[in-house]
């Protein structure tokens, strides 16, 4: 009987065979943090241990509040600082490069076959490179910094098999809300999601990556896709070390399989207040909004940008709704201020504010008043997650927000593409 | 074994109406995380909830962010469990990492109604409702090393010490 990419990856790790269901403690290769690093730090010290076990394992990125927003946060970035330089950490990107699942893949430590853990439950995006890659929590991530190890359950698979062509105006985005919306936000908990079949291969890696990201609103613990010549070419350069894929077999055994054909598929809006209330935009069409968010570590990326561009260069966005951007990285910005993406949307407009998470979980940087409506790019729309408890956030594909910012309410993008 | 009311919320409560994102990096004390627990989900909670309160809910409680603070918030609260129908994966692992008693039984969260009183026996797995009695499966002994260790960090203090 054939093996899944989780019993595959994880077995490896373990060194031995494992079949779903079973307990294996295990090392990882990479342990990510970002700004959270402040509480994982008060926890480590807890530990009564002077040094982390091994400092080349572990990523820093400060990125969710960014320039520090209040006194608060500046302290807490600074003692993240003088821990990293304490420890030797030499794996830490300061606030000027970007989100830290987009700066982790830049920088060469999602690769194929490796265990990556995160204290942030987007750490599933990693799954696009055929890593697994799994959120844990502050004082879990502070005992493996101390340990090396942790105890992972191998997950059972579910299986997701896509094919067909998607139509013009619907996306990576689309598809996943899709999946999230019929299938529940609790479908996969516990569970690794594996992207496959004839479409699967067909997604660049900023597809494959907004799949993984938000696998995690199905409670996935982690996603994956075959690692293939898109990744391998993509790594050429930026790999951080020797790597070893992991496929699952051919015969391997699914909890269920979940068939789609992509071309089946219209733009889809997630309506307040979870991921799952999922509705084709037809059905929202001419909802008004009051601020639209292009960005976060689901769709800040080149295709997402220059699909919003395409869409608003030479116009002008509705004097009613107020248009933030957010390249997801230092190197997207860069990108899309070369190519007169960011041009393009600055005079459209929109507010360009620098890489990082910006309003998406609340803290800075255009949160939500009471009664204020969100049409974002990101990946959760959970009740009061951007502000006020009183505000409600949509969420939807980079071509449906822009082409909704152009209108002033909620638009099917197809006409403008 | 202590009692306590109950507080039932619906299916699929997640971390950011428990504990607010716009807290998480700058809310680090108990006390204070305490006085934010279900902040957006229902704002009398943290003034009124009594230590030994037990939090009752429907299917994948805790979805959402791994932030610690939903587990912590609650057990600083003094919320001496969470019994839902499931819970979401991150969650349930940082509420033992927590030493916050997390129990699955379906049955008694169709059986028990808000505001009722109930005690729990966890060496039995039995809760006691009024005449009403629902069983869940023990915990496993390593989960309750950590629990009885208080969490994760003393757990792994013991084991860095040698002592476990």
């Amino acid at each position: 009987m054939g093996k899944t990419f989780a019993e595959k990856c994880l077995g490896h790790k373990a060194a031995k065979p494992v079949t779903a269901g079973e307990v294996v403690t295990i090392s990882p290769d990479y342990l990510l943090s970002h700004d959270n690093s402040a509480a994982i730090i008060k926890e480590f010290h807890e530990l009564g241990i002077p040094k982390v076990k091994d400092p080349k394992k572990i990523v820093i990125v400060l990125d969710h509040i960014v320039p520090a927003a209040a006194e608060k946060y500046a302290q807490y970035h600074k003692e993240i600082r003088e821990f990293i330089a304490e420890q030797n950490i030499s794996n830490f990107f300061d606030i000027h490069h970007g989100i830290c699942h987009q700066v982790f893949c830049e920088n060469g430590f999602a690769l194929p076959g490796k265990l990556i853990l995160g204290a942030d439950s987007h750490t599933t995006s990693y799954g696009a490179f055929g890593a697994f890659s799994a959120g844990i929590g502050r004082s879990e991530l502070a005992s493996v910094w101390a340990t090396d190890e942790i105890w992972l359950r191998v997950p059972e698979t579910l299986k997701v098999e896509m094919s067909g062509k998607p139509q013009k105006g619907v996306f990576a985005k689309d598809i996943i809300l899709k999946i999230i919306g019929d299938n529940g936000a609790g479908r996969a908990n516990y569970m690794s999601v594996e992207f496959t079949g004839p479409a699967a291969a067909d997604f660049s890696l900023a597809s494959r990556i907004v799949l993984a990201n938000m696998a995690a609103e199905m409670g996935a613990k982690n996603g994956y896709f075959s690692p293939d010549d898109t990744v391998f070419t993509w790594l050429n350069k930026r790999a951080r070390e020797n790597y070893e894929p992991v496929y699952s077999d051919s015969d391997a055994v699914y909890e269920s399989v979940l068939v789609y054909d992509l071309s089946e598929i219209e733009p889809q809006v997630a309506c307040p207040h979870t991921v799952d209330n999922v509705k084709p935009v037809s059905m929202l069409d001419g909802k008004a909004f009051h601020q639209a968010l292009i960005g976060t570590c689901t769709n800040g990326r080149e295709e997402d940008l220059e699909v919003a561009a395409f869409i608003l260069k030479g116009k002008k966005v509705h004097p009613s709704v107020r248009v933030l951007v957010i390249p997801a990285s230092r190197a997207e910005y860069l990108n899309a201020m070369r190519t007169g993406i960011l041009e393009s949307l600055s005079e459209a407009g929109c507010v360009i504010l620098n890489p990082g998470c910006g309003p998406c979980l609340g803290a800075h940087q255009g949160v939500l008043a009471s009664g204020e409506i969100a049409l974002s790019t990101a990946n959760r729309n959970f009740r009061g997650r951007m502000g006020s408890r009183d505000s409600e956030i949509y969420l939807a594909s980079p071509a449906t927000v822009a082409a909704s910012a152009l209108e002033g309410k909620i638009t099917d993008p197809r006409k403008y593409l | 074994m202590k009692s306590g009311r109950v507080w039932k919320y619906g299916e699929n409560i997640n971390t950011d109406v428990i504990f607010p994102g716009k807290y998480t990096y700058s809310v680090l004390d108990p006390e204070e995380m305490a006085g934010h627990a279900l902040e957006d989900l229902d704002p009398d909670f943290a003034g009124s909830v009594q230590p030994g309160d037990v939090v009752v809910a429907g299917k994948n409680f805790g979805c959402g962010s791994s932030r610690e603070q939903a587990a912590a918030c609650l057990k600083f609260a003094g919320v001496q469990a969470v019994i839902a129908k499931s819970f979401a994966r991150i969650f349930f692992r940082n509420a033992i990492n927590q030493g916050l008693s997390v129990i699955k039984c379906p049955e008694a969260v169709d059986g028990i109604s808000d505001d009722e009183k109930i005690a729990i026996d966890f060496s039995a797995g039995k809760i006691l409702a009024g005449e009403k009695v629902f069983s869940f499966p023990p915990l496993p002994d390593s989960v309750i090393g950590l629990l009885e260790a208080g969490g994760l960090i003393p757990y792994t203090k013991k084991k860095l010490k040698g002592d476990i």
